[in-house]
């Protein structure tokens, strides 16, 4: 049983220098046989075995992960978490996360440092104008905060902004997601972690699948670099690396693994208090609670699996920053780092069965996968447990590709996600 | 972030060059004959390798000319440029 965080456990930790803290989890070795194993320690495959254990009763899996835990894309994201999609089935599942956040850090004991600061998208052309309102009230018909603002009420909003009318790309209004926000991304998957160990998870660090095992048209095992695990069910989360496990398997993906890159500047005082996004010139920004502001850049336009990006994209986002946040101009950055993205042709995720029986997917976030954590985690446990999807992540089967029935964002949500 | 040696123009940074994606990609014939599953695979499923990944390039800002390079995706080292419409080189 783990003890309970609390003002009283940091006092009576204080007194002894904070040494006899209790492990927020443990360190095993695999099992010969779970009920079922989840490839990838990251926060949405964390979140899938914690649901699966709290919600469905199956307790004795595993997490396998490469590396360390949250090492991957939950380390490098931007942290935003936000709602606000066009179609009726993103909406769903991104608003679905979104309320598992707003009880999050109370229901895994640990403070995620969730802050709805709220999320403002930029428009800077008349076509800007005409999709941002449209999906304002798209988001308003299925029951999702939206609000349009004027010029005016984006610079009242957020003072910093440079809305004169004489730059390359003026600020023409705004939407505001007023729910959305950020949370502490590495919280993320240690209060999962921590939560998912309690009730018997076994969470197995440095442990590289080499091969999946199938009999026929189901699987038996994993080949890991800690031997042979047997399990009937696999659940995968690998983002960019998705398509090296389904290759594994004998399966084909439609998906392309690419860098994304983010950057954080000095800390300084508070200077921005919400997140603003812009899609047209690709820049966002928000500011950390260490003071740092946190900047997300775009894509490469080709497949690497380098966890580095170009300098040209770098360039291209301080630019547009810069011309919106004439303040920052002295900024210096500390920091700048990649990750790989696996981006579906339509920008939607895929959580779903596949042609092999006891084989799960839960990939294709591409560049906006860290707000839907907790939502992913529990449909994606939901549907390995049933072998079944959840209403919610219905519309993001993999025969989607094959009946044409895609759920477009990419030219609709946001190109930045 | 690499350079890329333009079989017309030489090296040149990668930033002038524009992805094609996965080379080898022959359109479909027959596009009527074709089932929804082929379809799929024509339009959708890639291979995204991580290793020596065939594909095209086409430099962008220079003489805008299509072309083969086989690059490492996990390192982005170019093992081989070739021209369109020759086979995939053996490495």
């Amino acid at each position: 049983m783990k003890n309970k965080y609390s003002i009283f456990s940091l006092i009576k930790n204080a007194f002894s220098n904070h040494e006899n803290w209790q492990r927020a989890w443990r360190d095993p070795e695999p099992k010969k046989e779970y009920d079922a194993v989840i490839v990838g320690g990251g926060g949405h495959g964390l979140a899938t075995a914690y649901y699966l254990a709290k919600k469905h009763n199956l307790t004795n899996i595993a997490v396998v992960e490469k590396g360390w835990i949250g090492g991957g894309n939950t380390g490098r994201n931007t942290t935003i978490i936000r709602s606000n999609y066009l179609w009726d089935a993103s909406a769903g599942l991104y608003d679905h996360a979104l309320k598992i956040w707003e009880g999050l850090s109370q229901e895994l004991n640990y403070n995620v440092m969730f802050s709805q600061r709220g999320v403002m998208n930029l428009a800077h052309n008349l076509q800007d104008v005409r999709d941002l309102k449209r999906r304002t009230h798209a988001n308003r018909l299925n029951g999702i905060d939206a609000v349009w603002l004027e010029t005016d009420e984006v610079k009242k909003f957020c003072p910093i902004i440079n809305t004169s009318q004489d730059i390359r790309y003026p600020v023409l209004g705004g939407t505001l997601q007023k729910r959305a926000g950020t949370a502490r991304h590495d919280a993320v998957a240690w209060g999962y972690a921590r939560g998912a160990d309690e009730m018997g998870v076994d969470i197995i660090q440095n442990c590289e699948v080499k091969g999946i095992k199938r009999n026929g048209d189901a699987v038996e095992g994993l080949e890991t670099t800690k031997g042979f695990i047997k399990t009937k069910k696999i659940g995968v989360v690998a983002a960019g690396h998705s398509s090296v496990i389904a290759n594994m398997a004998g399966l084909k993906l439609p998906l392309e693994s690419k860098p994304l890159q983010a950057l954080v500047s000095e800390p300084v005082k508070p200077i921005i208090d919400t997140v603003v996004m812009s899609n047209a010139v690709h820049a966002y920004v928000s500011q950390s609670d260490k003071g740092e502001l946190v900047i997300g850049a775009g894509t490469d336009s080709y497949v690497s699996y380098t966890q580095k990006g170009s300098f040209n994209i770098v360039e291209e986002t301080l630019k547009a920053i810069l011309e919106l946040y004439p303040i920052f101009s002295r900024m210096k950055m500390l920091r700048q780092w990649g990750g790989i993205v696996d981006i579906c042709p339509d920008a939607s995720p895929i959580i779903s069965k596949t042609s092999i029986k006891g084989l799960y997917f839960n990939c294709g976030w591409g560049t906006g996968g860290f707000k839907a954590t907790p939502g992913s985690g529990d449909l994606f446990a939901h549907t390995i447990a049933n072998d079944e999807p959840h209403k919610l992540n219905a519309a993001f089967n993999i025969n989607r590709f094959v009946s044409g029935d895609l759920v477009d964002e990419h030219g609709a949500a946001a190109v930045a996600h | 972030m690499f350079l890329i040696n333009c079989p017309y123009c030489g090296e040149r940074d990668q930033s002038e060059f524009v992805s094609g994606g996965e080379a080898h990609i022959a359109r479909p014939k027959q596009p009527t004959e074709l089932n929804d599953d082929q379809w799929a695979e024509y339009l959708f499923m890639r291979k995204n390798i991580k290793g020596i990944q065939f594909e095209r390039w086409n430099h962008a800002h220079g003489c805008r000319k299509w072309f083969n390079v086989a690059r490492d995706t996990s390192n982005d080292k170019i093992e081989k440029i070739y021209k369109m419409g020759e086979q995939p080189p053996k490495l």
